[in-house]
């Protein structure tokens, strides 16, 4: 894996006393990532915003659930500001898929954020995107519609709509120099994103490097290994013992769970304060903190492919599953084609009756 | 509408004024409210609810495996995705024939009983309080401020404040003690949910068929410790909420008015009877009622049927103002239900979605929301119920229907009773809930702590039922099924926030076609075919505004009382976009009283 981030260069920052954060969740999402951020005890949100963390500098956040604002043009106030260059320096936080205005003939939109000013019209979520991305200090995406496009970007979408990174190019660099910030989970583990946002603040702050990305922009760190990894049922596996329906706490390769190959720290960490998580209490891992989510994991109650082979083989384990498992794992880490910026729905979808 | 008779009488000139609130934060993203308010009578004259986000379930689950239909629906909602994913079981197991073992049944109640003290906990207290906390009313209404801070709050020897001013100040963002204290508590109850659901909100142990939650000792003794740790703020958090309410009351005559609508109320039942649920379509009627949330339609103080298959068949799917192409020429799918009964075109089961984005247009389409409608065979009509924001509608419908008996919960008499245990610091309390006069804002966000107390209290009860079949062995939480090539099934459910409904049509073991109903689009919904409002819509329009401030400095906070009042999923942010509060038109119309009653 490379480490995108330690290879840029880094402006070399003497550190700021002050940021803004100006969190947008109008893309297309259900708000789950809003939601999980308060749902953070390690540290919590409120921690970061009354300035109980050492090392970080004094943070303004603008997210419509935490903004003590009284709403509507006086909430959108420091969007505007930094849209016009006034407001700096802002890490620009987007939640939700970015859909594909590009394929709308005519009038119309598929999301929005407030309205234009002049027009009086829905202003929507890519223009916003189009003026703040080139002047946020860092970009980062909140959970798995923002970072790879997620559950709405799946085959057969109408929207054409897709992650960040690729709505703004891979390559994009924000002024930090920082690449997008992926945090994917469906939704962000919310410990997992707390640390990922402080990390960027003390960078921020000059008291940090930039934090350590993959190849998929995720944090190392945080996404380095696999939930077979730190699965509690991974002795069942090792010993060949397979759960045949989930009444069993054995291990659930074979009843769909595609923990050795999905890169997410969820089942050693659990979901909040140590509670919960997927196979480790019982649930699949569906994968959805992976670029091809959903997709590549449906129908998800049924047993990978390749999970067979790679169970048969259990016994003479080693370097071959190893190396099987590593071809799995590129496969799901990447994107279907189809999540692009073009003039064109290449998704699948077809209003069969209409056209 | 909500004018009254004297408010006709001696009405000035009218001097309007067009505000609108844009984004409202919800759930599915982007609500806004666009209003026209006549500022000389102080009355909402037009409201127009709008959701700009489209994003396309239905389209895309098309043609997909229906086992994944529960992971895929619960990502439409980030607060209450696991009221979507347990919806799509119910409906999924009808399809597929198949009845989860009891205790999964308890598990997956549990799970929820956490969700609704979760949610509607971090809802009331730290974003519609905010509304009624000392600094708004300071900003808002300074002389009832004054008034609160010489009104001893009645209910002090349960919560402790002095004054109802005391209580506004705990409320306070950020810095108030309850505001602080329900946070803490929002997240020791959605630990409650990840020992039985595994993740908040997406849950990962639940599949069609049962759970995967292991059913150990201390799955349950985890859950029941916090929940006894949160037992006495549920206790005190009734009475601050009745205490400020009825303060309102006293001190803003006529206060009854805001947000007030004809009683329309909605309630598809929650927490299935693990002993009569086989959801079976023929015997709909009989484990509907035997809910612990008893289903119910109610106009006018009536009910009007608590029978899910007659509920089921009255759906109807509108357009009339929304982005999209109509499908009633198309084949359709289900024509008639298991038991012969003709299925109407407009219903769930037969609606195909084409998206067609436009430009807005307040006087034709303006909303990616579609207008779900309830048809009414008594009368003929398609009402645009409303959920009472979800408790209104749930307590109203149980305590019509009188069915709910259980040791700790029992509805008769128009009243539900709900008994908590004795906590750290307060003894057993039995709280009573009593049919309001009316259905209006104050009532709906008075139910919302009632209803927390409610779930807690039921908890405790599937929690004994769930240790007592461990005890005994009975330990299976699973039930295999298969999918058969061709079936239809439908999920009815008490999403946080109101109804919930899912219906699915399997061919070829695919999905064929399937729609989910939230409760957000039955209270945002626009006009519909006929002209008939959504509910946001009509509770606003009419409404009195009683905030002390002019068009210069208005904060609509009675309005977004209403709004907030419905708890608009992912809440707090009735954001107001003043619109430059310019003046539109001055318009003199001595008639307009006459016919607005
Ligand atoms: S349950 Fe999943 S993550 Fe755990 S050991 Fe089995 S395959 Fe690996
Ligand atoms: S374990 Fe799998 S399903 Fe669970 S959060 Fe991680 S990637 Fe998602």
């Amino acid at each position: 894996m490379t480490t995108q981030s330690a290879t840029t260069e880094a402006k070399a920052s003497n550190g700021f006393n002050e940021i803004t954060i100006l969190w947008i969740s109008e893309g297309m999402s259900c708000d789950g990532d809003t939601v999980s951020l308060t749902a953070a005890g390690q540290p919590s949100i409120e921690d970061v915003v009354l300035g109980l963390i050492p090392g970080l500098p004094k943070v303004n956040l603008v997210n419509k659930v935490l903004s003590p604002s009284l709403g509507g043009e006086d909430f959108l106030a420091p969007y505007r500001a930094a849209a016009r260059g006034e407001l700096e320096p802002f890490i620009l936080v987007i939640e939700g898929s970015i859909p594909n205005q590009n394929i709308i003939e005519g009038d119309g939109y598929w999301t929005s954020f407030g309205n234009d000013p002049d027009t009086g019209e829905p202003q929507t979520l890519n223009s916003w995107i189009d003026q703040l991305a080139p002047r946020a200090w860092a970009v980062v995406a909140a959970g798995t519609c923002a970072t790879f496009g997620g559950i709405h970007a799946m085959a057969g979408n109408p929207t054409g709509c897709m992650g960040l990174a690729d709505y703004l190019g891979w390559e994009f660099k924000a002024r930090s120099g920082l690449p997008v910030v992926n945090v994917p989970g469906c939704p962000i583990q919310p410990e997992n994103f707390m640390e990922t946002l402080v990390w960027v603040l003390q960078h921020a702050a000059g008291t940090a490097p930039p934090p350590p990305l993959d190849h998929m922009l995720r944090p190392q760190w945080l996404f380095g290994k696999t939930v077979h990894e730190g699965c509690d049922r991974a002795a069942y596996y090792e010993q060949a013992d397979f759960a045949k329906d989930y009444n069993s706490p054995k291990c659930q390769v074979k009843v769909g769970c595609w923990g050795p190959v999905v890169n997410c720290n969820v089942p050693k960490r659990g979901w909040m304060a140590g509670v919960g998580g997927c196979p480790n209490v019982g649930g699949i891992c569906i994968g959805c903190t992976m670029p091809s989510f959903p997709d590549a994991f449906m129908p998800f109650m049924d047993e990978p492919p390749g999970g067979t082979l790679s169970t048969m083989l259990v016994k003479p384990y080693g370097a071959v599953i190893r190396r099987l498992r590593g071809l799995t794992n590129d496969v799901v880490n990447h994107e279907p084609k189809w999540r692009h910026n073009k003039r064109k729905l290449t998704s699948g979808y077809n209003p069969y009756w209409r056209a | 509408m909500t004018t009254t008779e004297s408010r006709a009488a001696g009405r000035k000139p009218a001097q309007i004024v067009d505000m609108s609130w844009d984004p409202i934060t919800r759930i599915i993203g982007n609500l806004g409210i666009y209003t026209k308010i006549d500022f000389a009578n102080r009355e909402v004259m037009e409201c127009h609810s709008t959701s700009s986000l489209f994003r396309g379930y239905s389209v895309f689950m098309k043609g997909k495996d229906p086992r994944d239909a529960g992971f895929i629906t619960s990502r439409i909602c980030g607060i209450c995705g696991d009221n979507h994913t347990t919806c799509s079981n119910y409906a999924q197991q009808m399809a597929y024939g198949v009845k989860p073992p009891k205790l999964a049944e308890h598990i997956t109640n549990l799970g929820e009983a956490a969700e609704y003290i979760f949610d509607h906990t971090i809802f009331q207290d730290n974003l519609v309080f905010v509304d009624f906390c000392e600094a708004m009313v300071k900003a808002t209404n300074p002389g009832v401020l004054a008034r609160a801070e010489r009104t001893h709050a009645p209910r002090g020897d349960v919560h402790g404040y002095r004054t109802v001013a005391d209580i506004m100040k705990a409320f306070n963002p950020f810095e108030g003690e309850v505001y602080k204290e329900a946070l803490k508590v929002s997240r020791i109850t959605r630990e409650m949910f990840c020992l039985m659901e595994g993740r908040h909100v997406h849950p990962s142990t639940m599949y069609p068929g049962g759970v995967g939650t292991m059913p150990q000792p201390n799955t349950f003794t985890d859950y029941l410790s916090r929940l006894m740790r949160v037992i006495d703020f549920i206790k005190k958090a009734v009475a601050m909420n009745d205490d400020v309410f009825d303060f309102f009351y006293e001190a803003l005559p006529g206060y009854e008015e805001v947000g007030r609508r004809r009683v329309l109320l909605g309630c598809w039942g929650a927490f299935q009877n693990p002993d009569v649920v086989d959801y079976r379509y023929a015997t709909m009627n009989e484990w509907g009622r035997a809910m612990y949330v008893t289903p119910g339609i109610i106009v006018d103080g009536e009910l009007v049927t608590n029978n899910l298959i007659d509920i089921n068949l009255g759906l109807r799917i509108m357009l009339g103002s929304s982005f999209y192409e109509d499908w009633v020429n198309e084949e359709p799918f289900v024509t008639h239900d298991p038991l012969g009964n003709p299925v109407d075109m407009r219903h769930p089961w037969n609606q195909t979605t084409v998206p067609v984005p436009q430009k807005r247009d307040f006087e034709g389409n303006y909303s990616w929301v579609m207008s779900p409608r309830w048809y009414n065979p008594q009368s003929g009509e398609h009402l645009a119920l409303d959920t009472g924001g979800g408790p209104l509608a749930r307590l109203w419908s149980t305590a019509l229907s009188g069915l709910v008996d259980t040791p700790y919960v029992k509805a008769a008499d128009g009243t539900v009773r709900i008994t908590l245990p004795k906590g750290e610091t307060l003894p057993e309390t039995t709280l009573e809930w009593r049919i309001p006069k009316w259905s209006n804002t104050l009532e709906r966000d008075r139910a919302r702590p009632y209803f927390i107390a409610y779930a807690a209290a039921m908890a405790l009860q599937f929690l004994e039922e769930a240790m007592g079949m461990l005890k005994s062995g009975d330990t299976k939480v699973y039930e295999n099924f298969e999918v058969p090539d061709e079936s239809i099934g439908c999920g009815f459910h008490e999403a946080v926030r109101g109804v919930l409904s899912h219906h699915l049509v399997i061919r070829d073991k695919k999905i064929a076609n399937y729609h989910p109903y939230p409760p957000t689009p039955w209270n945002a919904s626009p006009r519909d075919m006929y002209g008939t409002p959504g509910p946001y819509e009509d509770a606003v329009q009419g409404q009195p505004i009683f905030e002390e401030n002019g068009p210069d400095d208005f904060k609509g906070v009675d309005i977004m009382r209403t709004v907030r009042s419905f708890d608009p999923c992912l809440p707090c942010g009735v954001h107001m976009y003043m619109g430059k509060g310019k003046t539109l038109t001055t318009v003199h119309s001595p008639t307009y009283g006459a016919n607005h009653g």
